[in-house]
């Protein structure tokens, strides 16, 4: 598995951006931009998993749904397998779509409440009309449901009858129908009691060994992303602070934004309980982004510059990049 | 130490055409003068019904069906009306889970602050509205002297909680019950509550009970740890006990299943580090198994806890509890 995404990507997004209108009286004129995503460049190698994560508001989810093109980007290029998504046609997209499936943090909200389970997951199969006949298709999704642990006799309950693990893990099989080999995965076991989270979390896992899909997978808790990330993306107000393979960054964070985050998780253990240097503020609005370095007005170790000048996305360390005056560039000797 | 707090069998249902729920079963814990204690458990299993139990503000169709709840001697269940009414705040504050719908969206944020002293403390406007002023000022509110004006709205989440604490600050209560304070919360914002939460306790004299479904929140923040599930309290013991030396096979489960960070695989191994997941789901509260409401996932199931439910008791003679028969017998003899 490619920890630095070398290698000829998966999915390559570059320059990523998506401003959504705020509009203002009677005649709706628009009178400024939420800037949700505000050039975001990002690689996923094959089978890798990098997890994007970032408080609230950041920009997660509308990146994701603008490399699914479920949102039209405002600017910027998304390229999956050498080809540009955001210049294909409709019915090329559609095709498309059967490598790039979603899996939604809602179990409750993103299966259709009025559809059988078994035609919930039979559903990409009679869309793409994968399969011979009916009872082929049928076999299909009685091996899925196994697959994530569901009994394929419960294909003809509806949606509501389950607890939300299981939907979780409907949604999941049916991601997994048409064998993608790329899911974005937006907080899917936020919503999870804590004793199911980590059952969806270990099924994640496994898929990816038995079938080396891509994950793009979206979180705010950093210690699920342990679990599953090669490398991890933080975003702060629409951009990329920082990239890093996992170790790296557990272990050697820079940006004082994602040592915040770090610092802020609070630690099952009360043996290891440390200090913690909590930040004060909350984060700006996106439509009104601070100058200069977004985070400034929050970072306890802001200086001279930071107000001024947007710090670039550097790579300090190869597979290491960040965007903050306190490392200005490549670390000789380290 | 004294304890400020002391609940006894306290019994909560709800009667619903399709049953009986019983929403909090025969609980039973304490919390003594200026301790937290930290109350944990999966969604649905009675912590916000088991926090408004205190106050006797179960709204209908749940009732108290049974129980004792001493507070510094006295026994609230006994207390007319009027009486848990003067409770309410100026001894027990609750601070709701949903700041969202406790919080009215018509009048400011310092109005609603200052109202408790109006009405309780009998203060002029013109006074209580210079002391919610100084309570957002206590809640590292910035800028107290001009967002007392504010109205919900123009507030994140993480200033409405600190408006919310500042309303439960407000008469001085010495028991504060917390609700899911920063489930709501981005983690940076949340340690910020907490480390609020922590310094109150101190600066105000206060007794805590945190309720919270993340077991790192309560690990930080809790002396003792009481874990509920399915409407009943299964282990109580303090917090490094609990952690180090878990009793109940559900405690132990839920400690394994979270994730943490460092423990994750070594980078670049062959495999991601699976967790130690319990396996099956939470019972839905109207169709409990037979027994132990954990036993369909117990590791540890044996026969009489299909066949018996078994009670809170304490654990040789320590304050701590469990409800186990891994621990006691069907007659509550320790094994
Ligand atoms: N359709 C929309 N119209 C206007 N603004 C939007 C729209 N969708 C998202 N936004 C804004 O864009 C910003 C980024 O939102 P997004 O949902 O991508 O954040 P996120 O990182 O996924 O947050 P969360 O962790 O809460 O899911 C937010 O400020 C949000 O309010
Ligand atoms: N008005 C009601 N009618 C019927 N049942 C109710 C009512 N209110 C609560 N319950 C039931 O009581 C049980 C306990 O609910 P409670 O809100 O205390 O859970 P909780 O532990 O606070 O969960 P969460 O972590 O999701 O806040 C639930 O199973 C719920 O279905
Ligand atoms: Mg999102
Ligand atoms: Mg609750």
């Amino acid at each position: 598995m490619s920890a630095t995404g070398a290698g000829r990507p998966l999915l390559e997004v570059t320059d990523l951006k998506k401003y959504f209108p705020i509009r203002r009286g009677v005649f709706s004129r628009i009178s400024g931009w939420v800037r949700a995503v505000d050039g975001v460049s990002l690689r996923i190698a094959p089978g890798e998993t990098l997890a994007l994560v970032g408080e609230s508001g950041s920009g997660k989810t509308t990146t994701g749904r603008c490399i699914l093109r479920l949102l039209e980007p405002t600017s910027g290029r998304v390229v999956f397998d050498g080809t540009d998504l955001l210049s294909l046609p409709a019915r090329a997209m559609r095709r498309m779509r059967r490598q790039i499936q979603v899996v939604f943090q809602d179990p409750y909200g993103s299966l259709n409440p009025r559809m059988r389970v078994g035609t919930i997951v039979r559903e990409p199969f009679d869309i793409h009309r994968i399969g011979a006949n009916r009872r082929e298709r049928d076999e299909m999704v009685a091996a899925l449901l196994r697959r994530v642990g569901l009994d394929p006799g419960m294909r003809d309950r509806y949606p509501h009858e389950f607890s939300g693990g299981q939907r979780q893990r409907i949604g999941v099989a049916r991601a997994l129908a048409l064998r993608p080999r790329l899911i974005v995965a937006d907080e899917p076991v936020s919503s999870l009691d804590v004793s199911v989270q980590a059952q969806v979390i270990n099924l994640f896992i496994d898929l990816q060994e038995e079938f080396r899909i891509a994950y793009l997978f979206i979180a705010h808790d950093l210690a699920v992303v342990e679990r599953i990330a090669d490398r991890v993306a933080v975003m702060y107000l629409g951009q990329i602070v920082e990239v890093a393979a996992r170790g790296e960054i557990f272990r050697n964070p820079l940006h004082p934004y994602t040592r915040a985050l770090l610092q802020a998780i609070p630690i099952p253990d009360p043996a290891r309980a440390r200090e913690r240097q909590v930040l004060r503020g909350d984060p700006p609005s996106p439509a009104q982004p601070p100058p200069g370095c977004r985070f400034h007005t929050r970072c306890p170790s802001a200086v001279e510059a930071c107000p001024r000048i947007e710090p670039p996305l550097l790579e300090v360390t190869p597979g290491h990049w960040v965007a903050c005056h306190l490392h200005p560039g490549p670390e000789v000797g380290r | 130490m004294p304890r400020i707090l002391e609940v006894t069998d306290l019994s909560t249902h709800f009667t619903t055409p399709e049953g009986e729920v019983r929403a909090v079963d025969r609980v039973s814990f304490h919390v003594d003068e200026g301790q937290t204690l930290g109350l944990v458990g999966e969604s649905g299993c009675g912590k916000s019904v088991l926090a408004l139990s205190l106050l006797r503000l179960v709204p209908p169709p749940g009732r108290i069906v049974s129980g004792r709840i001493v507070y510094k001697g006295g026994d609230l269940m006994a207390l007319p009306e009027r009486g848990i009414r003067r409770v309410r705040g100026r001894e027990i504050a609750l601070i709701f889970q949903e700041p969202s719908t406790a919080l009215n969206p018509v009048f400011t944020v310092g109005y609603q602050i200052a109202e408790g002293l109006i009405v309780h403390k009998m203060m002029k406007k013109k006074e209580a509205l210079r002391e919610a002023a100084r309570l957002m000022e206590v809640v590292r509110i910035p800028d107290p002297g001009r967002r007392v004006r504010d109205y919900p709205h123009q507030m994140s989440g993480g200033m409405r909680q600190r408006v919310m604490i500042a309303m439960a600050l407000a008469c001085r209560p010495s028991l504060l019950v917390a609700d899911e304070p920063t489930t709501a919360l981005d983690v940076t914002i949340q340690a910020e509550i907490l480390d609020l939460l922590r310094n109150l306790k101190r600066d105000f004299r206060l007794s805590l009970i945190l309720i919270s479904h993340n077991l790192g929140v309560i690990a930080e923040t809790a002396d003792r740890i009481a874990v509920m599930y399915a409407g009943r309290i299964v282990e109580e013991a303090g917090t490094n006990d609990l952690f180090a030396r878990p009793k109940h096979p559900y405690t132990a489960g839920l400690i394994r299943s979270i994730p943490r960070l460092g423990d994750a695989g070594p980078e670049g191994g062959d495999r991601k580090k699976r967790l130690a997941a319990i396996e099956g789901t939470v019972p839905d509260l109207l169709r409990l198994p037979p027994g132990c409401a954990f036993q369909p996932r117990c590791p540890d199931v044996m026969r009489e806890c299909r066949e018996h439910v078994p009670g809170l008791r304490p654990l040789g003679d320590s304050s701590d509890t469990v409800a186990c028969f891994k621990h006691h017998d069907p007659e509550g003899r320790p094994r």
